[in-house]
Formats: structure tokens, sequence, C-alpha cells
């Protein structure tokens, strides 16, 4: 197809217009129910929690449930409006989240005593607030995700810049050994956030043009294609800049991100094995690399081994007693003791739920990544272009890996690291930048599976240009 | 590119996979170890929401829980504390649990999978969930004389049963007030806990089954003639030499003397069984050199030495050295050099010596019972090891009788009833005042009652004391108890 596509892609149209005869329903409607559902749940929990921990429900309970609903039934308008055809499982999914975050971080608020008014749930609810109008926004400043590719250059520029802003010696804030932050005034911001996305929409832009050089010329070794010396510079150059980022910001879990999103959109591009084999294997080489030369790296490896281990943080042992406490259907929102564990609002609050929802929550909760990524990587199936393909493939990948890294560290299967938990854990800058995402994702959904007659008529063309570019190497 | 896309879905399947799999390990199949783990709060603070169970001596709760009115909602309370700590232990919201709290916490706190059906009925008749009660097996008479024989003095006391193994008294002084931390103050606690630890005498030590191990001194001659009888080479009168002092072999001016620098018989000429009776420690040494070190090892073992034992609180075992050259063999068979054991140690081997060779294994705890009084759990009383044959336990019981008839032992003479034993006094160190003891079993026909006393640096008499003159007439008394109607 992909052959066909670039000596004639009229032909690839007329087959894509044959298959596609019947009209394919918007699913809005679904959306809506959903939604309505995803309110409900996340409404159901904040009454749950207040009767548990203050014996009445909430007074606030109907101009929070109205305020909610209001900005989620807003977020639906603008799809119907802007992205009719848009997936319709992503923004319920989103909602549910990011609302049973704000619950939970509530509910921690209240068992640290923290003034209600000036806790982080009402920091979290402002960051929910404006993450989701930038998301609609996007609709607007947006019309057709193509337009990103525009920008390549830029983006990879500002990506890189703010991923080592924290570097900078003023506005650089070392935070819990972890030099991610930024501050601006009263506000600090993990910048790293935001250029995960920008340096997606590199990736994605940049390889759509180079994957043929990538994928096609080489050698074989042992049966497994190798890429030329010459091929392998952007592969090196990323590995670097993820060493950098942890060697000088010491965070394992954004270096991680960065270059396994890296290699798997590289893979997708050039359907290459040997990418997968060079990366994993330059990824060890890092892992052997920072395990010599980071002491805290190697304690994460040794509370990994055994979380109990004597002299050592209990963070996460406190952590699994949590968990354990839960069982199987949980304490009950507001009846265990997630506050034991140390940061049980971000890094710990997939133990947190885990407490009180059980592994029957917990599961759950992941189940609902699960699908957030495979509507994403749905999205990059039924994607029309290559670039929409590799951005769509690219994001998902990225939150199933931050998932995977950040859940897997709190429930060992790998070594703790620090990485934010999607849409649930407090923390503006996630927020912001995973609301975008989602915001992309829809996007794209939309042009993916809207009718070829409402298909705005930049789209034959932009792929003409690609097939140029090709051409002219 | 569809077809890597695929692929790399199946590899975030994979996983998601992983993380299920794993949230399913911590959440269900090691939610139970993990609830166990000492000091974990969160379970902590759930035993304090229920009633937890009582301890109980003699149809007496010497522990149990009394409503309280704050959040935790039951406070713990240890009626006679510091009497029965050593089995107790306690029950601290910082510090974790210890002794029986920490050994049956599963039952004391209802949460044993052997109450899963009873929980379940209280859940359905909406009855508040309670601990089960546990029954031990201290006896309060012989415990509270043994405290009392005791006294001020540094040492711990422990009366068997000899046929079952039942602990009737473990006494370690000095004790602490377990009241101390089981409070809701928690900076109270905390004082009370570095208070506690700052005690030069550590009283949260269990002298009785760990802390720094005593060495044995005479009383090990028990183990070293049970050795030299088990081996046939010698019988109950077979001549053993016993001047007045002895030069260690391999050494060029190394002199063991006996306890009061004269020969133990005629002619530096005496028997095995007045060797025991007086002690003699020149027969010993040379007996030990005849024996060997392996054959020694071999008979500590047998009595227990080097063995994991859980009484359900954990004993640290006693210790026999791996390496001998001879004068630290010599040494070694006369229970000094670097032999150590815990007091429960020594009772045992008299134990032992009184059940016809057969050592019961020691328990703390009798019965457990929910709150209607229903027996959940019952210790039957089992083998811990035959240590000598029944023939070697009768001689060496008849040799012990003599220690008490007209050896060291006098002082442990009960009227009407006979009464087997051994005392000892322990070298531990240059310029120490000797840590004393007796060991052994009464009446010797037919023993009810097996013990061990240690009084450390020689307690009030000080320089003066001796396992006859000290520890003696404590064991005498404890015996008494169990004895005497």
């Amino acid at each position: 197809m992909r052959r066909l596509a670039h000596h004639d892609p009229r032909g690839v149209l007329r087959l894509v217009t044959a298959i596609t005869t019947e009209h394919p329903r918007t699913r809005r409607g679904t959306e809506l129910i959903l939604l309505v559902l995803a309110v409900g749940l996340v409404l159901l929990a904040y009454a749950d929690v207040a009767l548990v921990m203050d014996g009445r429900l909430p007074t606030d309970l109907l101009p929070m449930g109205a305020g909610f609903g209001v900005i989620v039934l807003a977020f639906h308008l603008v799809l119907r409006w802007k992205a009719a055809y848009a997936d319709p499982m992503l923004l319920p999914i989103a909602t549910v989240l990011n609302g049973l975050g704000l619950v939970m971080i509530h509910r921690l608020d209240i068992a640290a005593g923290d003034d209600i008014g000036q806790g982080a749930a009402v920091r979290q609810l402002m960051w929910s607030a404006l993450a989701v109008i930038m998301a609609i926004a996007l609709f607007f400043v947006l019309p057709d995700h193509r337009r990103l590719r525009r920008y390549t250059f830029t983006f990879a520029l500002a990506g890189i810049v703010l991923l080592m802003m924290p570097l900078l010696p003023v506005l650089g804030k070392n935070i819990n050994g972890n030099r991610i932050w930024i501050g601006l005034g009263p506000f600090s911001f993990q910048p790293s956030e935001i250029a995960k996305i920008l340096l997606i929409v590199f990736f994605a832009s940049y390889l759509v043009q180079t994957r043929d050089a990538l994928s096609l010329v080489g050698k074989r070794f042992l049966g497994l294609p190798l890429p030329r010396a010459r091929d392998l510079g952007p592969i090196l150059v990323a590995w670097l800049a993820s060493l950098a980022v942890l060697v000088f910001e010491s965070d394992l879990g954004t270096s991680l991100l960065f270059f396994g999103v890296f290699v798997g959109m590289l893979y997708v591009a050039t359907e290459r094995r040997s990418w997968i084999v060079i990366g994993l294997g330059l990824f060890l080489v890092g892992c052997y690399t920072a395990y010599l030369l980071f002491a805290h790296f190697r304690s994460r490896v040794v509370l990994w081994q055994d979380p109990f281990t004597p002299g050592y943080s209990d963070q996460l042992a406190k952590g699994l007693m949590g968990m354990a406490s839960g069982g199987l259907f949980g304490t009950g929102l507001g009846a265990g003791h997630p506050e034991f564990t140390y940061f049980a609002n971000s890094d710990f609050i997939i133990a947190s739920f885990g407490e009180e929802l059980g592994l029957v929550g917990l599961m759950a909760i992941i189940l609902l990544y699960a699908l957030l990524v495979e509507r994403g990587l749905r999205t990059a199936l039924a994607a029309r272009d290559g670039f929409g393909k590799l951005l769509a493939t690219g994001l998902a990948f990225s939150l199933a890996l931050q998932c995977f890294v950040v859940i897997g560290g709190v429930t060992r299967v790998i070594p703790l690291t620090g990485l934010t938990t999607p849409f649930l854990a407090a923390g503006g800058s996630s927020l912001l930048a995973n609301w975008v995402v989602v915001s992309i994702l829809l996007r794209i959904s939309d042009q993916a599976r809207r009718p070829l007659n409402e298909t705005p008529p930049s789209l034959g063309s932009d792929e003409t240009q690609a097939v140029k570019m090709v051409k002219t190497r | 590119m569809n077809t890597p896309i695929r692929r790399l879905g199946l590899v975030v399947a994979a996983m998601f996979c992983a993380l299920l799999l794993a949230s399913t390990m911590i959440q269900f199949v090691q939610a139970k170890a993990l609830n166990d783990k000492p000091g974990n709060r969160r379970t902590m603070l759930a035993s304090y929401a229920k009633e937890r169970g009582s301890i109980i001596v003699d149809g007496r709760a010497v522990a149990d829980s009394q409503p309280s009115n704050d959040d935790y909602k039951w406070q713990r309370r240890y009626n006679q504390g510091p009497l029965y700590a050593a089995a107790t232990g306690y029950f601290s919201f910082i510090y974790g649990t210890s002794g029986v709290e920490r050994g049956y916490n599963a039952y004391l706190s209802g949460s044993s999978d052997k109450l899963f059906y009873r929980r379940l009925t209280d859940i359905l008749t909406g009855k508040t969930p309670q601990g089960a009660s546990v029954d031990l097996t201290i006896k309060a008479k012989v415990q509270q004389v043994a405290t009392q024989a005791l006294g001020k003095q540094k040492g711990a006391v422990v009366a068997l049963d000899p046929k079952t193994g039942a602990i009737l008294a473990l006494v370690t002084s000095p004790s602490y007030d377990p009241n101390l931390l089981a409070g809701h103050d928690m900076t109270k606690v905390q004082n009370n806990w570095n208070a506690l630890l700052k005690d030069p005498d550590n009283p949260l030590v269990n002298r009785t089954i760990g802390g720094n191990l005593y060495p044995p001194g005479s009383t090990f001659k028990l183990v070293t003639t049970a050795a030299a009888l088990q081996s046939g080479k010698y019988q109950p009168d077979s001549e053993l030499p016993g001047p007045a002092t002895m030069k260690l072999p391999g050494t060029s001016n190394t002199y063991l003397p006996t306890d009061d620098n004269r020969p133990c018989g005629p002619g530096d000429k005496t028997s095995l069984t007045r060797a025991l009776a007086v002690s003699c420690n020149t027969a010993y040494a040379s007996l030990g050199l005849d024996l060997g070190g392996n054959a020694l090892r071999d008979q500590a073992s047998k009595f227990g030495f080097g063995m994991d034992l859980s009484i359900p609180m954990s004993v640290t075992p006693s210790t026999f050295p791996s390496e001998l050259n001879q004068p630290q063999l010599a040494q070694s068979a006369i229970g000094q050099y670097d032999v150590r054991v815990t007091p429960l140690q020594v009772a045992m081997m008299s134990a032992g010596i009184a059940n016809g060779g057969k050592v019961m294994r020691p328990y703390l705890v009798q019965t457990v019972r929910d709150k209607n009084l229903d027996v959940i759990s019952t210790t039957d009383p089992s083998t811990f090891s035959q240590a000598v044959s029944s023939d070697v336990a009768s001689q060496l019981r008849d040799m012990m009788v003599g220690v008490v008839d007209n050896g060291t032992g006098t002082n442990a003479r009960i009227p009407g009833i006979q009464v087997a034993g051994k005392t000892g006094t322990a070298e531990h160190g240059k310029g120490k005042i000797q840590h004393v003891w007796f060991t052994g079993f009464a009446p010797a026909n037919d023993p009810k009652v097996a013990v061990a006393v240690i009084v450390e640096n020689g307690g009030t008499a000080g320089q003066e004391a001796s396992g006859a003159s000290v520890a003696a007439p404590i064991a005498k008394k404890v015996m008494e108890a169990v004895v005497s109607p």
C-alpha cells in the first residue's frame, strides 16, 4: 500500500473510497453517554469521600458537578462542531482519569489537614480547567494536524531548549534530587512534559521524510538488515540527548521515555527490527553506565530487588504495604491510609488508588490507560497520511511508556523512576501536556474517520508534496 | 506502516499485562505477607480499631483491650505488666510488637485465616469483629515465685514441664512495663522507649531466650557427662583423675584448678559420679580431652545447641565452638571458653534428662480461643530430640540427685522430695564477678518441673556468690512452687 501510494496516490484514494461506501457514523452520541457516565462516576467518588471522611455530602457537590459538567460538555460540543468524526473514547477516558485524580488529591488534602482552599486539589482543579481550555483551543488554531509539519525544526529546537531549561542557573530548580523543574515566580513547571510533545512532532515529521533512506539502504548481518553507518546519526543523537538528560538532570524516567518513544517511532517508520535491537542495546549500555555512575540509581535498583532493605528509603515499601492493605476490593475511598506514603498524590497516586479501590479498581484504571493507548494506536492505523500515523503512534506509545515506567516503578516491574502518572497525578505541566496529547489524537482521529468527500482539500496535495520530496532525493 | 504499528500494539499489550500481573502479585498473592510485615502502620491501625484478643494466664487476662475515647478506639492494657513482659511482649503503635503479641498477632488481631468463617459470620450478623484470646502455659504462682526469688538481681529463670515442654515460668530481670509502650500519646511512648533503650541494664532484652548469651559454666558438665556415658567408655563409677590443678596440654604453664584448689578425691582420683557432685574441673577437663570436641559438639546439638526454635518468639541458638585446640577443648568441656547458652537451653538439658532422655519442644501458648471460648487451635506436645538413651538418662538423673543430696547443690533440697540438679559458676571476663547458675528438676522419680536459673555477676552476693549459694535457693523455690501443693 505504501509503495503504491508513492507511485499512484489516486489509486489508493479510489481503493479507500471503494471500501468506505457506507457513510461512517460520527459516534458523538456514544461519546456523550460515556461522558455522562464519566462525570457521574467522578461525582459519586467525590460524594463518597465526603460521606466517609466528614459523614455528610459535600456542600459544593452541585456547583462542582455543574462546573465539571459544563467544561466537559463544552469540549463535547466543540468536537461536534470542529471534529465530528473524532474518536468517541478518548475524551471520556481522559475525563474520568482526570476527575478521579482530582478526587484522590482532594481526599489526601483532607487527610493532611490542609486548608481545602489552599490545597493541592484546588491547584489541580485550576490546572485541569486551563488544560481543557488549551485542548479545546487547539481545535481552533489547528484545523489540520499536518500544519504541525511546517514547524518541524522550530519544534525540535524548542523541544531541546525546554528539555535543557532546568539546567539554567536561575530558572532551574532542584526538587527531591531531580533537576527537572523550572520556577516562574510561585509556580514550578516541568518543561520536559511539553518538550515531549514537541519532540514527538519533530520525530514524526523527520522520520516521514527520511524513512526510505533509513529503511531501504544497508547490509545484512546475521540475517538482520543493518542500517548504513551514516544513517545511525539520528538514533545516536537521540541517545546522547537522552543520556544528557539522565546525567545532568538525573532524570531516568524522562530519559527512558524519550529514547523509548524515538526507537518505537523509528521502528514503525522503517519497519526494520534492527532499530529495536540497536536501540535496546544502546539503552542497556545507558542503564549500565547510569548504574555505575549514580549512587541514587543504584539505590533504586537495590530497592527494586528488596523494597524492605534496611537503611534505604521506605517509600516503595510503604506504597506496597498500602496496596496490600487494599487487597482485592480496597478499603473504600476515604477509608484507607494512602497518606502514610510520601508523594501519595503524585508519584505514588497509583498506590493510593490500589489501597482504596483495591485490585479491582486499580485494574480498571490500568485498563482505562490501555484503552486510551489502544484508541491512539487505532487512530494511527486509520490515519491516511504517514505523518499522522507516526504522530499518533508516537503520542500513544509515549502514554503507554509513561504508564509502564511510573506504574511499573510503583508495582516493582522495573526500578522506580520519576515520571508523572498521566491525568491522575498532581502536577500542572503534566496535566496540560496530556490534554494536548488527547487533543492532537482527537484531531488526527477525526481526519482518519472522516469520509473523503468531507475531507478538506489539503489532504491530497500534502501527500503529493511528500512524494515529490522523495523523488527529488 | 500498519504492520509495525500492530506489532508495537502487541508490545504495549505486553507492557500493560505486566502491570496487571504485578498489581495482582502485590494486592492478592503477597498481600498477606505484606500486611504481616512488622511495623506495618496500616495493619497496626486496623488492629487498633478492633478489640484485640486477651493474653491469659491461669484464666486471668494479663493483657487485654479496653475501650478508649480517642481515634484508636481500643487501649491495650497489661495487668501486672513487668511480671509477664517476657512472655506477652509489647503492642506499640510506633514500635510494633514483640513476644506473644507478635508471635500470635494473626489470632489476637483476628486476621488469621483460621478465623475466616467466624469473621464472615460476624459481618453477616452485624457483630463487631473481635480477636481471639491466647492461653499461655505459664503458671501464675510459679512466675510470681520465680520473679520474687530473683528480686532485683539481674538474670533469668526458666521453668519447663519436662514431659510436655510447656513453659511454666519465663522471668527476665530487670523487666519493663509494656504499658509504657502501648499508650496512644506518641511523644510519651517515644520518650519511654528511648529511656528503656538507654537503660544500661537492657530491660527490653529477653534474657531467657536471647541477648548476650551466657557462658554455661559447670552446668555444661551435664552435656560432657552425657557424652561420656553415651560413648559407652564410661560408667558412673568410672575412675577419673582429679588433681588439684592440671596443666593444659599444648601449653607450657597454663594450669586449670579445681574450684577449691584441692584434689577431688583421695590419691588425686575420683569417680564420674563424685566428679559431677563436687563439680571437679580437672576430672571434666581430662574427660573432655579424651572424648574430643566432636563428641561434645554432637551431644550439645542433641540437646538443642545450634538449633532454631520459636516459642513463638525466636530463641537465639546456643553455640559450641566449631574449631578447638587442646586447651580450648579442655575449657569447653567445663562450659568455659566460647560455649554460650540461653537459660532456656539449659532448662531443656535438665528437662531432657528428666524425661528419659527425650527433649520436648518448648512452647508458651497452650490454646487459642475465639470470643465464644471455642478452641481454635491448641499446642500438642512434640518431641524435639532424643538427647540420650533412657538408660543414660536414668544414670544422669541419679548422678544429679547426688549433686543435691551430698554435693554442691544441697541448697536446692526440698524436704520430702527428691531433687536432681547441677550448679554452675561461669567466668565471663577477667576482673568481672562470675555469673552463677543452677539447673535441675523435681521430683527426681516423677519430674513435674525442670528449671534453669542464672544470676548475673553473682547478684547481691557479689564476689562471694556461687551457683550453690545464690542460684540453687532460687531454683528450689521455683521447683517447690510446682511440686508442693
